[in-house]
């Protein structure tokens, strides 16, 4: 008996990793997105540089 | 090891995305969402609505880490339990193991997210609810108290609170309001669940109120409980987060619910198995619609866009 290359297994576990994959690029867009909304709201301030260094 | 063999045990042992989903309870996921908006819109300062969407993500993603740690902690009972046996893993789909990885990992990733998107006293009160469910409630009261649901319950009834930090940065009286509203209402919903989930707590030997001091005075406690609640679930409408639309919902569900916690406490034990515990069913989905609606009062009544008469 050969052996199935496509079991019902791999299928389980190729719907696992894709979906993994998309919490991934969701949870990157989703920083992207707060980092550009901290950076652009009125009371977001770059670090001062101390002076004399 | 032969290639079938190793096949069935593969088969067995790999969980689907789906499996780890329902570890994470996602029907108490919807309530944690539901009444930490409710919080966060009720607040009187506005949040940008990206920053409001991610934290109310890593609220729920939270809520699902300390679920997951529910359900690791609890794997034993939960096999015993008819209400839970097809929980992931009494079920054979997902390893206590990866259940305790899970709920940590992401227990740890939502409330250092949280302290990112929002402020670090909103995660504080994120990582102590999580703590609260996994040591106070599931380690501790579950099985040694009566009481465990009455004192467990404040694990649920943080999100609104976590909701309103979110938004200022800081604590006041109302938030309150909403946590005392869950608080309140959590023992008479679980233990009329108790009354009809006839031996599920017995066969598990948790100390539920039904097991501990029987069914007569756990219908006693139910109404018992049921009276502050209506009192303080109607006195909020004359607080800030009220209004007239609270205070009509809330006298319309506070006469019914007070109703249902009179009939269940008048009857007894073979009426009730005579209609099998009806009214216990049906004052449990009450309960849902009561807490769903005066949440959903709150939230309309912050939407609006100006208050009158003696709400002003």
């Amino acid at each position: 008996m050969s052996i199935r290359a496509e079991h019902e297994i791999h299928q389980r576990r190729k719907g696992r990793n894709i979906g993994v994959g998309l919490m991934l690029a969701a949870f990157v867009v989703l920083i992207l997105a707060l980092t550009f909304v901290k950076i652009t709201s009125g009371d977001f301030e770059m670090p001062r540089i101390e002076e004399g260094q | 090891m032969t290639d079938v063999s190793f096949q069935n045990q593969a088969q067995e042992a790999e969980a689907s995305l789906g499996d780890y989903f329902a570890l994470m309870k996602p029907r108490v996921m919807q309530l944690v969402v539901f009444t930490a908006v409710v919080g966060l819109l009720a607040a009187p300062v506005g949040v940008h609505p990206v920053i409001a969407f991610a934290s109310i993500l890593f609220v729920a993603i939270g809520a699902g880490a300390s679920g997951a740690l529910n359900m690791w902690w609890d794997s034993d009972i939960d096999g015993v339990m008819r209400r839970t046996a097809k929980r992931p893993i009494p079920a054979g789909k997902v390893t206590p193991d990866e259940a305790k990885v899970l709920g940590f990992a992401l227990s740890g990733m939502s409330v250092m997210m949280l302290a990112l998107s929002a402020n670090l006293l909103a995660a504080f009160l994120l990582a102590f609810t999580i703590f609260f469910y996994l040591v106070i409630y599931s380690m501790w009261l579950k099985r040694s108290t009566p009481q465990n649901i009455v004192i467990g319950g404040a694990a649920g009834a943080f999100p609104p609170v976590i909701g309103w930090v979110i938004a200022t940065g800081s604590m006041t009286i109302e938030p309150w309001l909403m946590f005392a509203l869950i608080f309140m209402w959590t023992p008479p919903h679980f233990w009329a669940l108790a009354l009809f989930m006839k031996s599920d707590y017995d066969d598990a030997g948790v100390p539920m109120l039904t097991v501990t001091h029987g069914r007569t005075s756990t219908r006693k406690h139910i109404l018992v409980y049921t009276v502050p609640l209506v009192i303080l679930a109607v006195g909020t409408a004359f607080t800030s987060i009220g209004g007239p639309i609270y205070l009509a919902t809330a006298l319309v569900l506070n006469a019914l619910f007070l109703k249902g916690a009179y009939d269940i406490w008048s009857r007894t034990e073979a009426q009730a198995e005579a209609d099998e515990y009806k009214v216990e069913k049906s004052f449990f989905r009450l309960s849902l619609w009561y807490l769903f609606l005066h949440f959903g009062a709150i939230l309309i009544e912050a939407l609006l866009p100006a208050t009158w008469g003696i709400w002003t």
